[in-house]
């Protein structure tokens, strides 16, 4: 195009455009058959006896499924916090320069990893039966202290136990693989300006690897949700061992199992609200503009038009033109 | 710290800033740094030139010991880079020793290497703030008057991505300033930027040589390096091929390799 050619253009502004979309029958015939098969799974569920649902309700407000669910909550929290914590000091471990280090948390990985959950919550709970008493004292030396294993390892904390330490492994290898993800550039950066290796790794490496190890933390603490069912094995009431142990009363097995899956559903819907506003907190920096929240969302859908992107961050007015790189 | 990391007997004392005797670096079998001499004065802006590959980035690195050498001696202000010498050995420096001398140095990587999650004005305080233990306030201040002077005090509350790629480079310059180094490393500052920014970069660097700063700056702008320099070697293969006054190195260069190089680059 030549300069006098632009200049034109550039003179008298086109009329906007007026066009016919591109129509999509395709979609509308997907939507019919899609909201026709809605309609019969809803029919077959709600008037389906066999589901009784008026058990479900019921169950849904039974005092032991109540209690059930502390205790689930309790569990997957406390758990997670040691599978997080316990995850990024074997990560560190992983990492380390130190061959001892990293062969210890290699062989921690390697058995937590490699042997089932179940196995290892059966095995804290029955810890007293291969050493009935636990001590201190000096390695092969005099004791100071000891107690019944049975006494110092209730049954909630063999759960707690079987089930944090198998996460913390699980943990590791994502906070390891979200460290790697960090370009060597910042570590050099950090370094050239006189930063320790541990204040490196706690304000520059870790703050960026949070964005790769949160979404399958998220992951995580859903299955985590789920996998607490298991400590049924070792007898602690929580949510699904409080749903059996009424179906095994009462052998309305599928209602009370509906209703204890609700229960699960509306757990993990607030966990998957609480990691998209968690992850949006890490994308700082990372994204030129933060991603709208599910309300800014529900806005936009049912609003209409859309309104200007805010910046990433409130301080900043705007960008000036051009020149990224 | 003793008395025992002080300026070793054979050392110079006084005198240059850094000085290297016959500094070799290999990587494995791949031998990058064959014996590097040289000197660089107090208050001198020393350019490094050559081709790619030719050793210069990776002696640069070795300055702040980014990179151990294997062979040579390297000094910085009168002190060994990664060694101490006692009697007729030398040992290693620990992790923590290392970090002390690297705050006297600061470095401007060619891909600006900012924190992305942090604004420009943190990126600046972070060092003095996590190394120095200033006060965020003090660091602040501080931080806000680097960003003026390198004409960024308007950009402190963006993020680098939010920054053109000449904003981010003065950004990570107030950042290295910031440390109040005696000694800046320049790693091809201008290489990753669009042209019609490498100006606004090396207006920043003229500014710093003015006052004094002692500068090594890996470079291919031959232009600065005419203007600003005090003095410039040519690096290939791992070796000093040429050295001196920029001026006189650019326009009458001695040797054939230098010659076919600077014919590319000018």
């Amino acid at each position: 195009m030549n300069s006098s050619e632009q200049g034109a253009v550039k003179s008298r502004r086109p009329e906007p455009i007026k066009a016919v979309p591109v129509r999509h029958p395709g979609r509308w015939a997907g939507a019919a058959v899609i909201a026709v098969l809605a309609a019969m799974l809803l029919h077959a569920l709600i008037f389906n006896p066999a589901f009784q649902w008026d058990v479900v309700t019921d169950t849904l407000q039974n005092e032991q499924i109540l209690r059930g669910i502390v205790v689930t909550l309790e569990l997957t929290v406390l758990s997670m916090l040691m599978g997080v914590a316990g995850g990024v000091l074997l990560a560190i471990m992983r990492l380390s320069p130190n061959p001892l280090l990293s062969g210890t948390a290699w062989f921690y990985i390697w058995v937590f990893r490699g042997t089932p959950v179940l196995v290892q919550l059966v095995f804290w709970n029955f810890l007293g039966a291969l050493w009935p008493r636990l001590s201190i004292g000096i390695p092969f030396g005099p004791e100071f202290w000891s107690e019944s294993t049975n006494v110092l390892i209730p049954t909630f904390t063999a759960a707690l136990l079987g089930l944090g330490l198998n996460e913390a492994a699980y943990m590791a290898e994502i906070v390891r693989g979200g460290i790697q993800s960090v370009d060597e550039g910042q570590t050099e950066a950090a370094h050239a300006l006189g930063m320790s290796r541990a204040a490196t790794l706690r304000r520059i490496v870790l703050p960026q690897a949070m964005r790769v190890i949160i979404p399958p933390t998220g992951n995580e603490t859903i299955s985590m949700l789920k996998t607490t069912s298991l400590v049924q094995v070792i007898s602690l009431s929580e949510l699904f061992t409080a749903g059996h142990d009424i179906y095994s009363r009462t052998f309305q097995t599928i209602p009370v199992l509906v209703a204890v899956s609700i229960y699960y559903l509306i757990m993990t819907s607030i966990l998957t609200v609480g990691q998209y506003y968690i992850e949006r907190h890490y994308a700082r920096g990372a994204n030129r503009t933060l991603p709208p929240t599910p309300f800014q969302r529900l806005r936009l859908l049912f609003g209409g038009r859309r309104p200007a992107p805010k910046a990433a961050n409130d301080v900043v007015p705007g960008l000036e033109g051009g020149g990224h790189v | 710290m003793t008395d025992l990391t002080k300026t070793p007997a054979d050392a110079p004392t006084g005198g240059p800033m850094v000085k290297a005797e016959a500094v070799h670096k290999s990587y494995g079998p791949v031998e990058v740094l064959k014996g590097i001499d040289l000197e660089v004065k107090q208050s001198e802006v020393f350019c490094l030139v050559g081709p790619s590959g030719s050793g210069k980035s990776t002696f640069l690195r070795c300055i702040n010991h980014l990179e151990k050498i294997n062979g040579g001696r390297l000094w910085v202000d009168g002190e060994l880079v990664g060694y101490q010498q006692r009697g007729d050995k030398l040992y290693e420096l620990k992790d923590r020793e290392v970090a002390l001398k690297r705050r006297d140095i600061g470095m401007v990587f060619q891909r600006f290497n900012l924190f992305p999650h942090m604004t420009a004005v943190e990126n600046v305080m972070e060092a003095p703030v996590q190394v120095r233990r200033e006060s965020k306030a003090a660091a602040k201040e501080h931080a806000m008057a680097l960003l003026e002077r390198v004409g960024l005090a308007g950009k402190a509350g963006n993020y680098p991505s939010q920054l053109s790629g000449g904003q981010q480079q003065r950004v990570a310059i107030a950042r290295a300033l910031a440390m109040k180094p005696k000694l800046m490393l320049f790693d091809e500052p201008t290489s990753a930027l669009d042209p019609e920014l490498v100006g606004e970069v090396l207006d920043v660097m003229r500014g710093l040589a003015e006052e004094g700063m002692t500068m090594i700056v890996v470079t291919h702008e031959m232009g600065f390096a005419r203007e600003v320099g005090d003095a410039l070697v040519f690096m290939d293969g791992g070796v000093v091929v040429e050295s001196g006054n920029p001026r006189e190195v650019l326009t009458n260069p001695q040797h054939e390799r230098t010659r076919a190089f600077l014919s590319k680059v000018l």
